[in-house]
């Protein structure tokens, strides 16, 4: 399973300081939620849109990562704007009624979900996991938090690829998924496999890393350093948040 | 389900990461060095099962299990699904890292109350009193996802009631599911290996 899709590639983005990126993207994101009316909102959005440009991302991977954000708030594009019961009305007639306050959240909604998704894939995306788990142990998340989560990362790989053993051996033996117990027994049977396998496997890595002298954490041997680049990129988008938000 | 970023208002976001801060603060306290790959290495089969669609109905949903993740991971439920969340916020875009806090309690706290209430009545001697525990860890873990969502929703916006009860409907289905899927793991388990229950958590 290839999940690290933009986390390759020759640009600014690529090559800042993890932690960096990791600040920008934290105060982009609590300054972007918290903006208010719809001009904030909207340079919010065009700035995560610049920061996928600067990264060179590939549009059409970056458009397929945000379309099922975007079905789902469909939902509300379709329920919003009925909801709100309030003048002025958009549309209005005796049986229906379409709320401009609400056609007014729900663009809201829409503009701030995509500006972090592609602040999400541009600052954080950029930077391989492990490099990312690294970082986070710079601003004190608990080690062993850290530790659960690189064996729980190499091993999704590794289980994924016991998955598709296992579904092959059933759609070997005929099986087609419908809407009946059988097919619900298949999969709980399927699943219970792959904990089986799973747990099994734990055991080993336990021994595996008891072998070679785990005591709860693993020691990290690539160290970060901050470049005058770093410095220069958090400053300027730090300050180009701030301003934006007090003016 | 998971809420996307922007939809929430900022107090129950923070609220959210609160809760779960709190859970996985008493989860990384229980968990022993022990046990560090027995969670670690589940979490991920748990999110592999994530990845499978079961037909229901003319639609198709993904499993979540959380119910079964409660019942074999107990506290660490909070680990095992904030990774999982963390991961698909990271690599799918779904849900998002404002909501992550809010997702990870509104699915992992279900789990944790059905590891209270369910775990002891699962054992080798009664299959059918395990399927049927299993059933209701996985059918009420997964309405109770549903109603703390419908809750953050509702509590962001009162005008999102329709949207709320329409939530909460959508989720029946899936629960029943989700149960009848969970009870067939855990007899499964119990039949191939019950040791997986044994645990100290």
């Amino acid at each position: 399973m290839h999940l690290e899709v933009f986390a390759e590639g020759r640009s600014l983005l690529h090559i800042l300081d993890p932690r960096v990126k990791i600040v920008s993207f934290i105060v982009f994101v609590i300054f972007c939620v918290g903006a208010k009316g719809f001009l904030h909102p909207f340079v919010y959005f065009l700035i995560s849109l610049g920061l996928v440009f600067l990264a060179k991302l590939e549009i059409k991977k970056v458009l397929a990562r945000l379309l099922p954000a975007n079905v789902f708030l469909v939902f509300f594009w379709v329920l919003i704007p009925f909801m709100y019961k309030s003048n002025p009305y958009l549309i209005e007639t005796p049986y229906l009624k379409i709320s401009a306050e609400g056609v007014y959240q729900a663009l809201l909604i829409t503009l701030k979900c995509n500006a972090i998704l592609m602040a999400t894939i541009a600052l954080l995306g950029t930077s391989n996991v492990f490099m990312l788990a690294h970082a986070m142990l710079h601003f004190k998340v608990p080690a062993k938090l850290v530790t659960v989560f690189f064996v729980f990362y190499r091993y999704i790989t590794v289980l994924h690829e016991e998955y598709l053993k296992i579904k092959r051996a059933a759609l070997a033996r005929g099986f087609v998924p419908k809407n009946r117990l059988q097919t619900y027994k298949t999969y709980g049977y399927l699943v219970a496999f792959l904990l089986i396998k799973s747990f099994e496997r734990s055991e080993e890595v336990y021994r595996a890393m008891l072998a070679r002298g785990f005591k709860g954490f693993f020691p990290v041997l690539n160290h970060f350093y901050i470049k005058p680049l770093d410095l220069f990129f958090g400053f300027f988008f730090l300050m180009a948040i701030f301003l934006i938000f007090f003016f | 389900m998971h809420i996307s970023e922007g939809v929430l208002s900022p107090p129950v976001l923070i609220t959210g990461w609160g809760l779960t801060l709190i859970g996985l603060t008493i989860s990384l306290k229980k968990l022993s060095t022990r046990k560090i790959p027995e969670v670690a290495v589940l979490s991920s089969a748990f999110f592999i099962a994530s990845l499978i669609h079961v037909p229901i109905g003319p639609s198709a949903a993904h499993l979540v299990l959380n119910g079964m993740v409660g019942i074999l991971l107990g506290w660490n439920s909070f680990v095992a699904i904030f990774l999982g969340l963390l991961l698909q916020a990271l690599f799918f875009q779904f849900g998002g890292f404002t909501t992550l806090g809010i997702n990870t309690f509104n699915m992992a706290f279900p789990g944790v109350v059905s590891y209270y209430l369910f775990k002891r009545f699962i054992g080798r001697k009664n299959h059918k009193l395990s399927f049927i525990s299993g059933f209701l860890a996985g059918f009420l873990s997964m309405l109770g996802a549903g109603f703390f969502t419908a809750l953050s929703l509702y509590l962001t916006e009162r005008n999102f009631l329709i949207l709320c009860e329409t939530l909460i409907i959508a989720h029946i289905p899936i629960a029943v599911v989700e149960g009848l899927v969970t009870g067939f793991i855990v007899v499964y388990l119990l039949k191939i290996k019950p040791e997986v229950f044994k645990d100290e958590v």
